[in-house]
């Protein structure tokens, strides 16, 4: 029996450049469900090309080769490149917004706190504070661990964005055109 | 070249300028404006009665001339009933455009009336889909429809139209280049995979060429015979390949999978190197994965990279066109053969031949009643090679595809990956319009013609005179069949007549002389050949033959659904025995 060398299982962070169209995102969203891969984190903004979008997507895989779920992706019609971000040559980032308590008896402790982070309080009240914080996976948990005994009231996180470390660009390929084919069958 | 004139207009023009020459459709709401442009063009719009009738017949349309066939409903339910037909040419990669009309622009979103999604709810059954709001965008979406159903893998683009558009006012202007920056199929393959393909080829001992759908697609026929002649490798061709290599030929092993012949499944569970070519493992080939040819090395040619190690490692992936990768193989394997380097299959060639010969495939003649393989066999033999056959799904697909010689692409058409009841009758409608001069036959089962036997109307008001031999069992026969192995006779819902009254439900040959059909009815061997050559004479109007066939025939060889291919049994509860010693 062959042996299967193939990647399968964990989180990947993919990145996905899309034809800047509607309904684009229906289309990736739909092919992950139809296909049984997990999205752990999505995000979907614009680039440097105005007729480009670009995703980022981090799959989580049971028993899926990533090598498949790349594949499904570039079948879509509006996909134009995908390139997975590998752990050691990324920068990932997700943005997290919390609302919380801080009393005048906790404030102290809750900004200190929050300075151990470098997070940035964008909002205060007399018994609440909201705070932003930009980082990778672990860095956000490990303030939501530390920050939660004082009382979390709300929660708002953005989906993971990233881009590979250097010089090199993901878009830099031309987008070409094809010459319309002659029809099927020419009357 | 650009010109004012209506959206509808600019659709019509744009489908001639892309080559449609039929349409199968049935006009309503939202669709409306497009028909009446259509009244004056040269394209042929075939009214049929049901819209799943549309899709089929512009499937069979496809699969039998190559082209892309068309098909064309209104918004809501028109649109929802195309779903079955889009999600069949998907699996079978079938090259479909199919044009629905959508309400107004501004009503989008309002749940008005006959709205539905239909670019969303096709989405996951679709090669690609577009919404045209803006009436400019008409020709160069239709000109990405065709292209993009064509080309690469082929498969079925919905263009949903709104009302609004097709109203509207426009330019028409037929574009010189299409911008797809995402979609590059690759057709060329690898030289360096060529050349690793080869040197597997000439190393292995016991090859199997693993012939799939995407051979017939490509129109590669030419090129496998070559192949095969030159390296003497045998070949099993899989239900929706049946025709690429003749039936005839010595090296054909015949079907693989679960009702496949025991030739060809021992071939792939023995085979040290299979050489798969436009083929996805499909589980009703491979039965059990895991343990599918488990000696195998995998040369998997398709032109779709995601089913390459899909299902199953590939030692050499080679990514292109079947055709194209066949022509490569060949001058590499033909240069080689000059310079007296031949792959040495003497043992197993003679192996898979011994098996062919112990094990063909055959069926027992029953005491009563009329055995529906005998039927099929006939309808073989009577009506010729040239003869195109369509079928549903169920048991009468399986004795089609097994007793019925193939000796040409494109002359059997069936719903292989879906597996749709109801296809037969209108994708013989659609090969008819396609290939009028060929003789088309529609082999069903009486659940699947139930299903869409209206197109039958159609066809005999349109003048496409097919034929079709309904192999009437009572029953849902196939089901009937794991009813009996599986669930100890228990026959929940599958008798499809009243129980008990020897009054059949419905008169089939009443049904189709009431829709201008000629009927007949046939219910013994000795009349079986006379019936079919009096059908066979009969060419200016559709016939429809009622053969009343044994309802407890089973279709054999089997691999139970799930099992290994090594626990094929060639008939009830009879294991065929291979001599491995004999390798």
């Amino acid at each position: 029996m062959s042996i299967q060398p193939v990647k399968t299982g964990g989180k990947h962070t993919l990145s996905v450049l899309v034809e800047n169209k509607p309904g684009v995102l229906a289309r990736v969203a739909a092919l992950f469900s139809r296909r049984g891969f997990n999205i752990e984190s999505l995000a979907v903004g614009p680039t440097e090309h105005d007729e480009v979008s670009r995703m980022t997507v981090v799959v989580n895989l049971e028993n899926t080769p990533l090598e498949q779920v790349t594949k499904q992706l570039n079948k879509l019609v509006e996909v134009i490149k995908i390139v997975e971000l590998e752990p050691e040559s990324r920068v990932q980032r997700a943005l997290m917004l919390v609302k919380i308590s801080a009393t005048t008896e906790t404030r102290s402790q809750v900004l200190d706190t929050i300075q151990l982070f470098r997070a940035k309080v964008v909002d205060v009240s007399t018994d609440s504070v909201i705070v932003q914080l930009a980082g990778n996976t672990g860095k956000l948990n490990d303030f939501l661990r530390v920050i939660e005994p004082f009382g979390i009231r709300e929660l708002s996180q953005s989906g993971m964005v990233g881009m590979g470390r250097g010089s090199r660009s993901i878009s830099e390929r031309s987008l070409r055109s094809v010459a319309v084919p002659a029809p099927p069958s020419a009357v | 070249m650009s010109e004012q004139m209506t959206g509808a207009q600019s659709l019509i023009k744009s489908l001639e300028a892309a080559g449609a020459e039929n349409i199968f459709g049935i006009p309503g709401g939202a669709i409306l404006p497009a028909y009446d442009p259509l009244m004056d063009s040269k394209i042929r719009h075939i009214l049929v009665r049901h819209e799943q009738g549309a899709g089929h017949a512009a499937q069979g349309y496809a699969a039998a001339t190559g082209k892309v066939g068309v098909c064309m409903a209104t918004s809501g339910p028109g649109a929802t009933n195309l779903v079955t037909p889009l999600a069949d040419a998907n699996m079978d990669s079938v090259p479909m455009v199919a044009i629905t009309g959508q309400v107004g622009a501004a009503m989008i979103g309002t749940d008005a009336f006959q709205e539905a999604d239909i670019r969303g709810i096709t989405m996951p059954v679709t090669k690609h889909s577009f919404l045209i709001t803006d009436p400019a965008e008409i020709p160069l979406r239709v000109a990405e429809a065709f292209h993009l159903a064509s080309s690469g893998r082929p498969g079925p683009v919905l263009v949903d139209v709104t009302k609004s558009a097709l109203q509207a006012t426009t330019t028409y202007r037929w574009p010189t280049e299409l911008h797809l920056p995402g979609y590059r199929p690759v057709t060329r393959p690898h030289a360096k995979q060529i050349r690793e393909a080869a040197r597997l080829m000439l190393e292995a001992k016991k090859p199997v060429l693993y012939v799939g759908g995407g051979t017939i697609r490509s129109g590669a026929h030419g090129e496998l015979l070559q192949l095969a002649t030159l390296t003497g490798i045998p070949v099993v061709t899989t239900l929706m390949a049946r025709g690429a290599f003749p039936d005839s030929h010595p090296q054909h092993l015949g079907m693989p999978g679960m009702h496949g012949t025991v030739a060809a499944n021992a071939g792939l569970q023995k085979s040290d190197l299979l050489i798969s070519l436009g083929a996805r493992f499909d589980d009703r080939v491979t039965g059990n994965l895991d343990s599918f040819a488990p000696n195998a090395k995998v040369i998997h040619a398709d032109i779709d990279p995601a089913e390459i190690g899909k299902n199953r490692y590939a030692d050499v992936p080679i990514v292109g066109d079947v055709r194209e990768v066949l022509a490569d193989l060949i001058t590499v394997l033909t240069a080689e053969k000059e310079a007296g380097k031949e792959g040495d299959y003497e043992g197993w060639v003679a192996f898979v031949a011994g098996i062919k010969k112990a094990y063909p495939l055959g069926y027992d003649i029953p005491a009563e009643g009329l055995s529906p393989q005998y039927v099929i066999e006939r309808l073989g033999k009577i009506s010729g090679e040239e003869t195109i056959f369509t079928a549903g799904v169920g048991q009468h697909q399986m004795w089609a595809a097994q007793f019925i010689g193939y000796e040409h692409p494109n002359t059997w058409i069936n719903s292989g990956g879906l597996g749709t009841m109801g296809y037969s009758v209108p994708a013989a409608m659609g090969a008819k319009v396609g290939c009028p001069d060929s003789t088309v036959w529609s082999i069903d089962g009486d659940g699947c013609f139930q299903m869409t036997n209206q197109e039958l109307a159609t066809c005999a008001i349109e003048g496409i005179p097919i034929k079709v031999a309904i192999i009437n069992n009572d029953n849902l026969g196939m089901v009937r069949q794991w009813q009996t192995l599986f669930y100890e006779e228990r026959y929940s819902n599958t008798n499809l007549q009243s129980h008990g009254q020897p009054k059949r439900i419905p008169d089939f040959p009443k049904l189709a002389e009431a829709m201008g059909c000629v009927g007949l009815a046939c219910d013994s061997a000795d009349d079986v050949d006379a019936t079919i050559e009096k059908a066979m004479e009969i060419n200016d109007m559709p016939v429809v033959v009622d053969f009343r066939v044994n309802k407890d025939a089973m279709v054999w060889p089997m691999v139970p659904a799930g099992a290994s291919n090594d626990e094929i049994q060639y008939a009830r509860d009879l294991a065929p025995e291979f001599d491995e010693d004999d390798l």
